[in-house]
């Protein structure tokens, strides 16, 4: 059980919020120009690494917004949150 | 006082007699006891027999890690709970204990037999002895295996104790209330931080409140007197909360932990219902002090398993802290220099001791103490057999070799009644591991320590493998300090003598003369695996700690192999060759001791198992006799019987009189979400797969949202109440993930779009009026309004009045009926609902639920999503084409429904299906094949929705069939247990397909 830091409302416990998987994933502009494995790509492939993923994150018992955040799965260890539409930090 | 009870002590109260029963007898113990410090001083030993071989088995240990005084308790009441080591409970009034795993009874067991034919089933029996003949599974193995499966019995009525959870917050959490927890605490709170304190004991003060041996003082008085002291100041402190009682389950990551605290376990039965029983503590600490402590190791050798073979700091313990001796005439076996303060002990009452000793000689104080007193050693020396079927009489020993992996000489017999063992210490590294940490190996003690430092949480004590009194001192003062940033503390100046070992020697399995194949040296004691066991899971190929662990059950029973793990890896190591460092250990996963169910669940049973949500109109459904059915957190009147009418007869009455006269529906669960913005049309053209920027304020539409992968995901209608204002409304299940799912879309893909959603579900109740009459009670209801097809066509909405309360009316229809849902604030939802009933009264409107509500549907062939969907059909599948706009560029879903999979053409397809016998019903979710005689039978389908539908005097169903769209008319099979039924493929809209009724 985390503690993740909201951009919004600050540190509070795990329990208050959801993941949405992997992180900086961009819905194509024009899905109907891609062929089937390039639409494929966006809508299947999930990066499942050992160490730092960024992943989505929805605080969704409490001011809802979503945001993304860098965590070491190896060792839960939050590296950053930033909002949505920010640039991922380098770690 | 009992032959047994030897030694007046403070923590037991002589004056306070408590009897108990255990199997049917009736016993005293004293205030202040255990079940097995009690039965131990009533000269009872054999306490339960062995799970596989029945053997007879004793008290071994004092505390969570005892293998076999597992008792059930309270048996045969609500009360009762198994597996309960004996070692843990405290004695109580009344309490009433008995053996498991025995049968007919703990001195004669039937089951003792297996022990006479163990040679034939060793470590896999069960895998390589139940295979064949196939045949027997079913009727011999499986009941057998059922038979002697599991410890103990559940009990047979629910549960009527209370428990609680309850949310802690704190700077420093000290986990275990020995010396080092002590110290740690007091060092934390003595500076100011809110500091707690567990302990899983009832008192403070762990292996030293007993430690009253000489050659242990800290400044200048015995370790145990110092220790009392200390405790005593600790109370005084005003931010530190001590917790006994109190067991740490799980230690997670960002130290959050659990720790279950027993409030009423103690407590004699008279006193046990009036509060909690157990309460658990979820805790989040800045930083958490692990001093656990460490078990004691027994010395694995033929025959260690006896009742009366008890570990020898446990029978300090029965001695020094509950003045029980576990034997009148003792010897110790031990490899290391803790034992001896047993025997000193021992001597010091008057009791008969022996020590046999693996290693060569010791020169430490304390051995020099026992020698002093004149206590006869045996060096280098090992037990090769004990004897004493239900308590041990005597054992054999015999010269170990120069390299100790032989015996030599002659056997030599020893009297006994009690044999107390060690072989070293294990620190408990659990709840290190729990959470993420890391192990090292220190090859002189033969131990696991914590290696990884982490910022937040540290080990101090003997479970970091600090072991002498001085460095425990010593080491957790300095290392509490940086831990936590402070310079100085009350124990910098602190002087501790001790005894210090020198000479270590371990060997993990002691040698013998007969071969190994027909000794029983156990390792495992609860489930009963040798050493023999785990060398034949090697031979067999098996070389992972984890692959053994499994082979054998090894470390798998209730104690989770808190004795046995170390000597499983180190014989592991030895028969493979390998440094045992490198094998790694089994991983260590909470709870450390079993949790009940009560402490995990806590509250949350009964009427708080989950939310229950009601409409405003409830009220009045239950005082009319409505059933009602759960719909998520939602409860919806599934049907209104009349006169003891049963589902079916109530739902052919309801169904009949909505398409004849009038019915009413209470919608009010359906999902509402209030759409705002400039950009609101926008980003309805974007979720839905229709068209919405040519829907005129004022008017409905149907609309099918859908995943990314082109999977139908949920339905509604959706009404536009203005230029940039609409409400959605979506199912009653669907209704929180579709508003989180177009939030997500909102705030991640589309955040340029001007849209703004409010959930608007409960804000108001509807009432929804459908049948030939209901225009006309509309009419009544709102005398003022124009009701023509003109004025109010189907699919629009309108603003109106009732009671001088604003509502809004929409002419829309599920049912395929003429249809009206009047939408009012919930407050009024009510009042509405009763006007509603009062105006169709000359009607007979007749209010119908929920299954009436889904027949009615299905003769309309209008889907439910999660009914006739299952999240792998497409709008295609569900041969909705009519509703996937061709000419938006893009939709949610939309690229999904042209990939090679999604328009293969024997995908599932929605079909509707009629039976050759009208009368007959077939059950939802049965399978549909085309070919009987075909072997395998090939599935090609599933019934999603069946019904006998009154006003089509048949019975219908909706299927979804592989390549179904071009079978109409096509005869095929639903297999049931006695019976195959006949099915024609139809069309799925089985009645008035020209839509004459909606407009009617």
């Amino acid at each position: 059980m985390f503690i993740i830091n909201c951009p919004y409302c600050g540190e509070r416990d795990q329990s208050e919020f959801s993941c949405g998987g992997e992180a900086h994933i961009v819905r194509p502009k024009q899905p109907t120009e891609l062929s089937d494995d390039e639409w494929a790509e966006y809508l299947f492939m999930r990066k499942n690494i050992k160490g730092v993923q960024f992943e989505r994150w929805n605080h969704a018992h409490g001011c809802r917004k979503w945001f993304n955040m860098a965590r070491d799965t190896s060792n839960d260890k939050i590296h950053a949150v930033y909002k949505m539409g920010e640039k991922p930090p380098v770690i | 006082m009992t032959k047994y009870r030897i030694n007046k002590t403070r923590f037991v109260d002589q004056t306070k007699t408590v009897s108990f029963n255990f199997d049917g007898k009736k016993y005293h113990g004293f205030e202040g006891d255990t079940l097995a410090s009690a039965l131990l001083s009533n000269g009872i030993h054999l306490v339960g027999r062995s799970f596989k071989y029945h053997r007879p088995r004793g008290i071994m240990s004092c505390g969570s890690e005892e293998p076999n005084a597992i008792c059930q308790i309270n048996a045969d009441t609500n009360l009762t709970e198994p597996n309960v080591r004996a070692t843990e409970i405290e004695l109580y009034e009344g309490l009433r204990a008995s053996s498991q795993n025995c049968w007919p009874s703990l001195n004669f067991d039937i089951g003792g037999i297996n022990n006479l034919i163990s040679p034939f089933i060793p470590a896999g029996f069960y895998y390589k002895t139940f295979m064949w003949p196939k045949s027997f599974w079913k009727k011999i193995y499986e009941p057998l295996i059922r038979l002697s499966a599991g410890l103990g019995k559940s009990p047979s009525e629910p549960d009527p104790d209370i428990y609680d959870h309850k949310h802690e917050h704190c700077d420093v959490l000290v986990i275990g209330g020995g010396i080092s927890g002590i110290i740690s605490a007091k060092i934390a709170a003595k500076n100011n931080l809110k500091t707690i304190l567990i302990e899983d004991k009832n008192i403070l003060g762990g292996s030293t409140i007993y430690q009253n041996n000489k050659n242990f003082i800290i400044d200048n008085k015995k370790s145990n007197e110092w220790l009392m002291n200390e405790i005593s100041e600790l109370e005084k402190l005003d931010n530190l909360i001590i917790k006994t009682r109190t067991s740490l389950a799980a230690f997670h990551s960002y130290n959050y932990l659990l720790a279950k605290e027993n409030i009423s376990d103690h407590l004699p039965l008279d006193k046990k219902n009036s509060d909690i029983r157990q309460r658990l503590w979820k805790i989040r600490a800045d930083k958490v002090i692990v001093a656990a402590g460490a078990i004691e190791r027994p010395l694995i050798f033929n025959n260690n398993d006896r009742p009366g073979i008890i570990l020898a700091n446990s029978v300090k313990k029965y001695l020094d802290f509950y003045g029980v001796s576990t034997g009148l005439n003792n010897i110790i076996f031990t490899n290391n220099d803790s034992a001896y303060e047993t025997a000193v002990s021992l001597f010091e009452k008057g009791i008969s001791v022996k020590i046999i000793d693996i290693r060569k000689k010791s020169l430490s104080n304390i051995v020099k103490n026992a020698e002093d007193l004149g206590i006869k050693i045996y060096w280098n020396s090992t037990v090769v057999n004990t004897f004493g079927y239900k308590k041990i009489k005597s054992i054999e020993i015999m010269n170990l070799s120069e390299d100790g992996s032989n015996v030599t000489g002659n056997k030599y017999k020893i009297q006994c009644d009690c044999l107390s063992i060690s072989g070293g210490w294990t620190p408990m590294v659990h709840m290190h591991t729990q959470s993420g940490g890391k192990l090292d190996f220190r090859e002189i003690d033969q131990v696991f320590v914590p290696s990884e430092k982490s910022e937040n949480h540290i080990n101090v004590g003997s479970c970091n493998g600090d072991f002498e009194l001085e460095e425990i001192v010593k080491n957790t003062n300095n290392k509490i300090k940086k831990f936590l940033n402070i310079n100085a503390s009350g124990f910098d100046k602190i002087s501790v003598l001790c005894s210090k070992e020198l000479e270590k020697k371990n060997i993990w399995l002691l040698p013998n003369t007969i071969s190994e194949g027909k000794t029983k040296s156990f390792i495992d004691f609860q489930n009963d695996s040798t050493a023999k066991d785990i060398k034949l899971a090697l031979r067999e190929g098996f070389k992972s700690i984890e692959h053994v662990k499994r082979y054998t059950t090894t470390g798998m029973a209730t104690d989770q192999g808190k004795l046995s793990n170390m000597h499983a890896l180190g014989i592991i190591a030895d028969t493979a060759g390998v440094k045992m460092g490198t094998l790694g250990t089994t991983t260590f996963r909470p709870p450390f001791t079993p949790l009940t169910f009560g402490a995990i669940v806590g509250r949350g049973v009964g009427k708080f198992f989950d939310v229950v949500r009601k409409t405003s109109i409830h009220e009045w459904h239950a005082q009319n006799n409505a059933k009602f059915e759960n719909v998520g957190q939602w409860k919806r009147p599934w049907y209104y019987p009349i006169n003891n009418e049963n589902l079916h007869e109530a739902v052919q009455r309801e169904s009949k009189a909505a398409r004849d006269s009038a019915g009413i529906l209470d919608a009010s669960t359906l999902g509402k979400i209030d759409i705002q913005g400039s950009d609101a049309s926008e980003f309805l053209n974007r979720v839905y797969t229709n068209a919405w920027s040519k829907l005129g304020i004022g008017k409905c539409r149907y609309g099918l949202m859908l995943n990314e992968d082109g999977m139908v995901y949920d339905d509604g209608v959706t009404t536009r109440l203005g230029e940039n204002h609409y409400l959605m409304t979506t199912t009653t299940g669907g209704a929180a993930n579709v508003l989180s799912k177009l939030e997500d879309y909102l705030q991640t893909e589309w955040p340029e779009l001007d849209v703004y959603l409010t959930s608007v579900t409960d804000h108001y109740s509807t009432a929804s009026i459908c049948g030939p009459n209901s225009k006309k009670i509309l009419k009544k209801l709102f005398p003022n309004k124009d009701f023509s097809d003109e004025a109010f066509p189907h699919m629009s909405y309108q603003d109106a009045i009732i009671d001088k309360i604003e509502c809004r009316i929409m002419r829309i229809s599920f049912t395929g009926e003429l249809s009206y849902e009047i939408n009012i604030e919930s407050k009024y939802g009510k009042s509405l609902w009763e006007n509603c009933i009062k105006a169709g009264e000359e009607y007979k409107i007749t209010p119908y639920g929920t299954e009436t509500m889904h027949l009615l549907r299905a003769e309309k062939g209008f889907i439910i999503v999660g009914q006739d969907t299952d999240g792998t059909m497409t709008p295609i599948d569900l041969q909705m084409d009519w509703i996937v706009s061709k000419k938006k560029y893009d939709f949610i879903g939309k690229r999904s429904l042209y990939r090679s999979d999604t328009i293969r053409e024997d995908r599932k397809q929605l079909v509707g299906l009629l039976t050759d016998d009208p009368n007959e019903i077939l059950e939802e979710g049965a399978q549909i094949v085309s070919e009987l005689d075909k072997k395998p039978v090939e599935m090609i389908g599933h019934v999603t929705s069946s019904y006998f539908s009154p006003n089509l005097n048949k019975s219908i169903a909706l299927a979804v069939v592989k390549g179904g769209k071009k079978m109409k008319g096509q005869k095929l099979f639903v297999p049931m247990e006695n019976k195959n039924i006949n099915v024609t493929v139809s069309d799925f809209i089985f009645l008035d397909k020209e839509n004459k009724r909606i407009n009617a």
